[in-house]
């Protein structure tokens, strides 16, 4: 595909997918993904041939739409359904009309976010539909970022859309009722999403960017709508920001680098803005989010080290964190902020009462505590935490920080 | 459960960096209970209240008759009693006079 259509892709998509789907409704989402899929390969060609239109995006609506018709023209089996089910809602359908206008682009991107992160379909397929339908991904890609083949990423996303009949999920806005408990699911998708371009281990660079930034548009949809555009929302994406702006800073040629090594010249500051930004409008509501915690961690994060209240801060935000959801890798990172908060012996004795034995992370930390104290235990922690890591770099790095140690005098 | 008790403070105020230091004592006790998986839930009481006697009596605070008053409780996971003693180690209440008393919660439906 050429750049425009790839372009054109990314952004289009997801919407021409949404609106399409309000026609044929969720159960058959395939249709509208193969009508789509085919008005994107109709334009590569065309295109290639006579040169662009001089509205490429309206041109892909309009065929889109004129493919829809003929295939319900095809099929008028689906055709008298459709036209059924519009009756019950009270609509004359003597022709099925596929309205496009920016509201009605805008709700159906919203109705399919809502869809895709129902509650009632497992999280794994949650996020596999996500990057196919609303990222605009390939499944090739998807494979990619998962780390996994493009049969699994099949099957996946084939149970996602049975899922989705099954529990005969509506394409609508979920009631006043329920739209909190829905939002948080949305939410959740996006966080997981971002973080797994952000921290995924695959090799890809571009995909895993891209992920980031397809998150963060969704996000920034989720602003227009004032029952969407909530306090955690907008903590959602300042702690997206803040990460985002390290993005350059944290990756040299095919591995990461560690927060604390980085060159903050190379952090991006208008992100860290923007996300400064949507952490203070976050400050409303009474409720204290996940969210609202991790992009204040990642805020002081972006502070310089000698700020007195920096580390005791973060402390802070850990301990509250952890109070809310537990996981290993926090405690594991409150204790590096006990480390820096109040020095080694304190975080070593925190470190111990965790029994996490198991975690490369574990043993990569005691490791660091250890280090130039009691450079035997440091070695012994390292080297297990060298032999649990899966990721062929981490090993590569503990490897050199055990080969550093071993030439220093006890 | 743990619940801590001490005695009250009659008209001790803390000044507002006092008061920040004990928080801070608080959060890192609790943060590091959390950091093991064990936190469930904690609340601290406020010292005004009022007490409810057979009759209908109301009495406000009934602080000066008692010798001490429970500032705020933590439900933990522990697998027995030992363990949360254990888990009970450090207790901001230990180093200002006050004890920490660690009980078992009986689900009232199994």
């Amino acid at each position: 595909m050429d750049n425009l259509v790839s372009q054109l892709f990314r952004t289009e998509f997801r919407k021409i997918v949404s609106v399409l789907t309000r026609t044929f409704g969720l159960s058959h989402i395939d249709i509208a993904e193969d009508i789509v899929a085919d008005t994107f390969l109709l334009a590569s060609e065309t295109w290639g041939k006579k040169g662009y239109p001089d509205n490429p995006r309206a041109w892909l609506y309009t065929v889109a739409k004129n493919k829809t018709k003929d295939y319900l023209k095809r099929n008028s089996l689906l055709k008298k359904k459709i036209e059924l089910d519009l009756k019950k809602e009270g609509i004359s359908s003597e022709l099925i009309e596929i309205e496009i206008s920016n509201e009605i682009i805008k709700d159906s991107e919203l109705r399919m976010m809502f869809a895709i992160c129902h509650p009632s379909i497992p999280i794994e397929s949650q996020t596999g539909l996500a990057l196919r339908i609303l990222f605009g991904f390939g499944i090739e890609e998807i494979a990619d970022a998962f780390l996994t083949n493009k049969e699994t990423i099949n099957k996946r996303l084939h149970r996602a859309k049975e899922k989705l009949r099954e529990e005969k999920i509506e394409f609508e806005l979920p009631g006043e009722q329920d739209i909190s408990q829905r939002l948080s699911s949305v939410y959740l998708i996006l966080y997981l999403l971002f973080n797994e371009g952000y921290y995924s281990t695959s090799q890809n660079a571009l995909i895993r960017k891209d992920i980031c930034f397809q998150a963060m548009q969704l996000a920034y949809i989720l602003t227009e709508n004032e029952k969407t555009n909530t306090p955690e929302l907008n903590a959602l994406i300042a702690l997206m920001c803040f990460h985002s702006s390290r993005f350059e800073a944290r990756m040299r040629a095919d591995e990461i680098i560690l927060l604390e090594e980085q060159d903050n010249s190379k952090w991006d500051y208008h992100l860290i803005q923007t996300g400064e930004f949507y952490l203070n409008t976050s400050a409303k509501g009474k409720k204290i989010s996940k969210y609202h915690l991790e992009a204040a961690i990642a805020y002081w994060h972006t502070q310089p080290n000698n700020l007195d209240s920096k580390w005791s801060t973060i402390l802070n935000y850990y301990n509250l964190l952890l109070q809310l959801e537990y996981s290993p890798i926090i405690a594991l990172n409150r204790t590096y902020a006990v480390y820096q908060t109040y020095g080694r012996e304190k975080a070593i004795q925190e470190a111990l009462k965790l029994n996490l034995n198991s975690h490369h992370q574990y043993h990569a930390l005691l490791g660091t505590l250890y280090s130039n104290f009691d450079n035997a235990l440091a070695i012994e922690h390292l080297s297990k935490a060298c032999e649990l890591s899966k990721s062929e770099n981490e090993k590569r790095l503990i490897q050199n920080k055990i080969d550093k140690l071993k030439q220093e005098p006890n | 459960m743990m619940i801590f008790r001490m005695a009250p403070m009659g008209d001790f105020q803390p000044t507002p960096e006092q008061m920040q230091e004990s928080i801070k004592h608080w959060q890192d006790w609790i943060g590091s209970i959390a950091a093991q998986g064990k936190f469930v839930s904690t609340n601290q009481l406020s010292f005004t209240g009022k007490t409810l006697k057979p009759g209908g009596v109301v009495t406000d605070g009934p602080y000066a008759e008692i010798k001490e008053i429970v500032g705020g409780y933590i439900i933990v996971k522990a697998n027995d009693l030992d363990e949360a003693l254990s888990l009970a180690q450090g207790c901001p209440i230990l180093f200002v006079g006050g004890h920490v008393e660690v009980r078992e919660v009986i689900q009232l439906n199994p």
